[in-house]
């Protein structure tokens, strides 16, 4: 469910739960909670398959009723003050199991809490959407930007800093204007208009575009005094920190040429994939391909029936003719692909290095600052499969690195 | 769930764009320069043209199928681009058995030998053009008067001296510089004038006499982003301080910066030769290096040289720098200089 250790299960077989109960605690720092999105009776622990293609441990319930733990604020009104402390803000983010909802799934406290020695100024809030087609963050700035701005004031206050900048894309000028206007109330909360471009949703092109700032190869965003979180995980830390509401469930877009009604959902996590795609008219025909994510970074998912996780932005469906890679021709060196990537590598080059299993000089061409944004695939066009090969050897060359450690 | 659905790693969606599809780009951008070619060589460049690109795709499929054992690549297009480049190097009074020579130079040892497209350090065009001038010089450098479709086809020595054979204006500077006229009774004793360049109204091979067919060329590619600006503006920018310089200092000796620019292949080898994607570097830098060094050895070997052309060399020359270029000059990474601005 998140990036890191993989939470301790904390319930038994024949259990019987409520929404937004514990089922499983975080196991370490770099872990999160996870809570119970239904009601119901526990039936099972078991292996399933999640949407990476791994089996890994599930719960499964029963569902019966909607019934949610009385602590937890199921009123909508808004509630926009907030005087706790940083720590018990923190506090409260770690018991509620947030993670970043832009993809990566790393668990929210950990990212709030700065190591020794750096400084954060900036939180940059990111309203970009990280892929095209997905349209799940721009629903949510647009139905719950009171949320997501009180949730900003919340993690400014967790992280003690000044400023905080609301990156949206200019496609998205109902977003802008909307958000806007609600930060007038907010004096240090701003929202900058960015450039379309893909892939602008990255952390380290966020900041490169808003604060003019690069992040070193291998650093992370506080090397440069920036803090990055996605719009959906700030509404997430408002109804954590406000309404002790964990996280149990996101936006998700669901979308495809052929579907009838393609749409975002509220969906609680734990959902099958396929439900969801009922929802929005059932399986087109001429399906070729599921996945996971946007076009450029997502999973492509072998069974439908896996469920929505913390992770998952979007399901996207591809049409037959879509699906299909094409046939991959001598690279003609045109240098698309250099032009292309945002973090500056020579994927052509990295492609060939892999083929002949060079890991060290893919080291020294920095194969390891790749983002997997999927751009010189895409360019190419000679269809040469680059990032397969940059993936490969940046699991070999993290390998190497781990073991020169030890 | 009970069809198949694929299963790949992403990214799901490609661009669309594909190596044919750049080539029949080029071939667009080479069409003004061809009619230009047809209008005024007439019966001569067509059948030049056609021959030429014939003898490219036939050598690229026969030696791929037969000697290589490979599946023949032609669709790709790249075999008629170096077809149509090569006959723009050439005059329109060659006999069939030069040209086919210079295709199966072009494509077998230029391309072919070296692994095939993407693999080349040399633009194969260029090397069919190079073997052919130092191989049949006097044929090669033999250009027929401009007469439109009255221009005599010429496919032998029997009726060579049909043709009443015309130098090309950078010759006529050369050997006249040399006999000790200057700069400006040559242009006028010669009728040379800047219109004439400029719509290819005069001597020389196929493709580079009409400066304005090629610019039409270049601005296709620019806007079709099958090239970028680097290489052309930075082989042209070049030449022009370069001669700039020179004319200032002696304009009698020298030739002035337009004269260089629209005569001898300068445009034809800035915007389609040396733009070759195979054979030029990766990064822009890397580009502007390139076009800097191609503009300095064309205008010395021009003005200091033997020969009144050098784009030709001058390409071959830098494409052996390429590989050099390429291992030093490096994109500029992401992050690697923190600004804390
Ligand atoms: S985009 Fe493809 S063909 Fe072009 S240089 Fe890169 S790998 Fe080669
Ligand atoms: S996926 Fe390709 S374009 Fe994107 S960062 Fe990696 S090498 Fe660069």
């Amino acid at each position: 469910m998140h990036l890191g250790v993989p939470a301790k299960c904390l319930v038994n077989k024949g259990d019987e739960v409520k929404v937004g109960q514990l089922l499983a605690s975080a196991d370490g720092f770099v872990s999160a909670n996870i809570h119970s999105p239904f009601s119901g009776t526990v039936l099972k622990i078991d292996k399933a398959l999640d949407a990476s293609g791994y089996k890994r441990d599930a719960v499964f319930i029963g569902v019966k009723g909607d019934e949610w733990l009385s602590t937890i604020d199921t009123s909508t009104q808004l509630k926009k003050d907030c005087r706790l402390d940083p720590a018990e803000i923190i506090h409260r983010i770690n018991e509620a199991g947030i993670v970043g909802l832009g993809g990566a799934t790393f668990p929210s406290h950990v990212k709030l809490t700065i190591p020794r020695g750096k400084k954060a100024e900036y939180l940059l809030i990111n309203g970009v959407e990280c892929e095209p087609y997905l349209t799940s963050d721009h629903v949510l700035m647009l139905e719950k930007g009171e949320e997501l701005v009180v949730g900003v004031s919340i993690l400014m206050r967790a992280l003690n800093v000044e400023q905080a900048v609301i990156g949206i894309e200019n496609n998205k000028p109902d977003a802008i204007a909307h958000l806007r206007e609600i930060v007038t109330g907010f004096p240090n909360i701003s929202v900058q208009a960015l450039q379309v471009k893909y892939p602008q949703g990255g952390e380290k092109q966020l900041i490169k575009a808003v604060l003019n700032r690069e992040v070193p190869s291998g650093g992370l965003p506080v090397d440069v005094g920036a803090v990055v979180f996605n719009v959906g995980t700030a509404v997430a830390v408002y109804d954590a920190v406000q309404k002790n509401k964990p996280l149990i469930e996101r936006v998700v877009t669901i979308t495809g040429k052929s579907l009838t009604t393609p749409a975002n959902y509220r969906v609680r996590f734990g959902t099958p994939v396929s439900a969801l795609i009922e929802a929005a008219g059932g399986l087109p025909e001429d399906t070729g391909k599921v996945i996971n994510g946007g076009p450029m970074m997502g999973k492509a998912l072998a069974d439908p029936g896996v469920p929505v996780v913390k992770g998952s932005s979007g399901i996207l469906i591809l049409p037959e003719p879509e699906a299909a890679r094409r046939q991959t021709e001598p690279c003609i060196r045109c240098s698309r692909c250099v032009s292309v990537c945002p973090m500056g590598l020579e994927p052509y080059l990295l492609m060939v290095l892999g083929q002949k299993s060079l890991h060290e000089r893919m080291e020294n061409e920095k194969v390891m600052d790749c983002i997997e944004c999927g751009s010189c695939s895409y360019t190419c066009p000679s269809s040469r499969p680059l990032l397969d090969y940059i993936r490969l050897g940046k699991a070999e060359v993290g390998k190497m690195i781990r073991s020169r450690k030890k | 769930m009970n069809k198949l659905i694929t299963v790949s790693p992403s990214p799901h969606a490609h661009s669309g764009e594909s190596v044919s599809k750049l080539m029949y780009g080029v071939v667009i951008a080479l069409l003004p320069a061809m009619l230009v070619s047809f209008w005024f060589f007439g019966m001569g460049a067509i059948y030049v043209t056609l021959l030429s690109v014939a003898s490219c795709v036939l050598f690229e499929f026969l030696i791929q199928k037969y000697i290589l054992k490979k599946e023949p690549r032609i669709s790709d297009g790249s075999a008629i681009v170096t077809g149509v480049l090569l006959a723009f190097n050439l005059p329109s009074s060659l006999p069939p058995f030069i040209i086919i020579v210079g295709a199966l130079v072009a494509i077998g040892i230029g391309k072919l030998t070296f692994g095939g497209l993407g693999n080349n350090p040399f633009n194969p065009a260029l090397v069919g053009r190079v073997f052919l001038l130092l191989s049949f010089p006097t044929r090669m450098t033999k250009f027929p008067k401009l007469e439109g479709f009255n221009t005599p086809v010429i496919l032998s020595d029997s009726n060579i001296s049909d043709a009443t054979t015309g130098a090309t204006p950078l010759g006529i500077i050369k050997e006249g510089l040399g006999s000790g006229e200057t700069i400006s009774s040559l242009m006028e004793k010669n009728h040379l004038g800047y219109a004439d360049f400029f719509m290819g109204n005069t001597g020389g091979s196929l493709g580079e006499i009409a400066a304005f067919a090629l610019i039409l060329g270049l601005i296709f590619m620019l806007a079709r982003k099958i090239i970028t600006w680097h290489i052309p503006v930075s082989i042209i920018g070049t030449v022009i301080i370069f001669t700039g310089i020179l004319f200032l200092a002696d304009p009698n000796q020298y030739a002035d910066p337009l004269f260089h620019i629209l005569t001898g292949g300068l445009l034809l080898g800035a915007i389609f030769m040396a733009t070759d994607y195979v054979t030029s570097p990766m990064t822009p830098v890397g580009q502007i290096i390139y076009g800097v060094g191609i503009a300095l050895i064309t205008v010395i070997i021009r003005v200091f040289g033997a020969y009144p052309e050098g784009i030709s060399f001058a390409i071959l020359i830098m494409n052996a720098f390429v590989p050099l270029i390429n291992r030093y000059i490096k994109p500029k990474r992401f992050g690697e200089e923190v600004k804390n601005g």
